[in-house]
């Protein structure tokens, strides 16, 4: 996140420095975009959060944690709706190991919850319309089953 | 400012203030009562994706505002545009690795990309990637899951997601342009 913040100042430094004007502008715009997006973003993420707290971490040991089809398609499901950062979401990842989660089902998991976004879909379709936002996570959901699959032939 | 337009505002707001009121509400209950931990989980949720969002979102449209200014129109024709082939690929990895934050991020870079000319397919494909691997998350995955699972997972999602991105673009209407690219919310 810093390092961002760090490149993201030093573009705007150096855009200053070439064309004040231009810079200007650039900020005329990221401004304009923030402002037509944060009340929306704001409705998702709170509702989100309403959602997301019915999901506690004993909950997720007891339906993904061990050994089967079961597990494997509750990670693929519980992924493809929850919102959780990375930084959450792989410690998650390796206690659900610790209580016997397969590989496919963890990169059934990590998969589909870092390509399918159920509860952010509006968001997605503000810039991108229903039709081609749903498609997309419909694609991403295969591709998620894909990589699992391949992923417990390699890994076992 | 006319009185329908200040109408509009406020019905624009309304959801937002509401569902954020409810949700830093149950947070508050949570911490007053011990034993309410739904609400408590609500409240730090939304503190956690609250703090995530102004970490990451005004550097990131600081970033497409200047991309939007600066980067000429030929170049993302050139190196990612309709007749880019396969040579576009790399480019849409490394953009969308290099970056952070949540895939909500993305949207404004890729509809960026969009109206520079940018291929549609190459746009998905970025998309792909920037949810799926990402350099400061791939170093974290890599010390809770180990790089044999790391590694396999990386080596295939690329592909796996590159074909997905032609799919879709494939599957879309021809003269499909995304509503953000046709509206007046981003300079044209």
């Amino acid at each position: 996140m810093i390092e961002l913040w760090v490149f993201a100042a030093a573009a705007a430094l150096a855009s200053f420095v070439a064309d004040p004007g231009k810079t200007r502008r650039a900020f005329r715009i990221g401004f304009r975009m923030i402002v037509g997006i944060a009340p929306f973003l704001l409705a998702v993420l709170s509702l989100v959060s309403l959602v997301m707290a019915a999901l506690t971490p004993e909950t997720l040991r007891t339906v993904i944690g061990g050994r089967g089809v079961g597990p494997f398609f509750a990670a693929l499901g519980i992924g493809s709706v929850a919102l959780i950062p990375g930084f959450v979401a792989f410690p998650l990842a390796s206690v659900l190991r610790h209580y016997g989660a397969s590989n496919a089902t963890l990169a059934a998991f990590i998969t589909s919850l870092l390509m399918v976004g159920v509860l952010t879909l509006p968001v997605e379709a503000k810039y991108f319309g229903w039709q081609t936002s749903l498609l997309r996570n419909a694609l991403a959901l295969g591709g998620a089953l894909v990589v699992a699959g391949v992923m417990a032939m390699v890994l076992g | 400012m006319s009185p329908t337009s200040r109408g509009k505002k406020g019905a624009k707001w309304a959801l937002p203030l509401a569902s954020l009121a409810a949700a830093a509400g149950l947070g508050m209950a949570g911490r007053l009562f011990p034993g309410f931990a739904y609400g408590r989980k609500a409240g730090d949720d939304l503190v956690r994706f609250l703090l995530e969002m102004a970490s990451v979102l005004p550097a990131m449209f600081l970033l497409v505002g200047l991309f939007e200014v600066w980067v000429p129109r030929a170049v993302i024709e050139r190196y990612a545009g309709r007749r880019s082939g396969a040579a576009a690929v790399p480019w849409m990895i490394l953009l969308a690795t290099l970056q952070a934050g949540p895939l909500y991020g993305a949207y404004p870079v890729a509809v960026s990309l969009w109206k520079k000319g940018c291929a549609p397919w190459n746009v998905f494909i970025y998309l792909g990637m920037f949810s799926a691997l990402k350099i400061p998350l791939l170093t974290f995955e890599v010390s809770f899951l180990g790089w044999e699972f790391s590694l396999a997972r990386t080596a295939v999602t690329i592909p796996v997601f590159t074909g997905l991105g032609i799919i879709l673009a494939k599957l879309l209407p021809r003269d499909y342009i995304p509503p953000a690219v046709l509206s007046g919310n981003q300079e044209r």
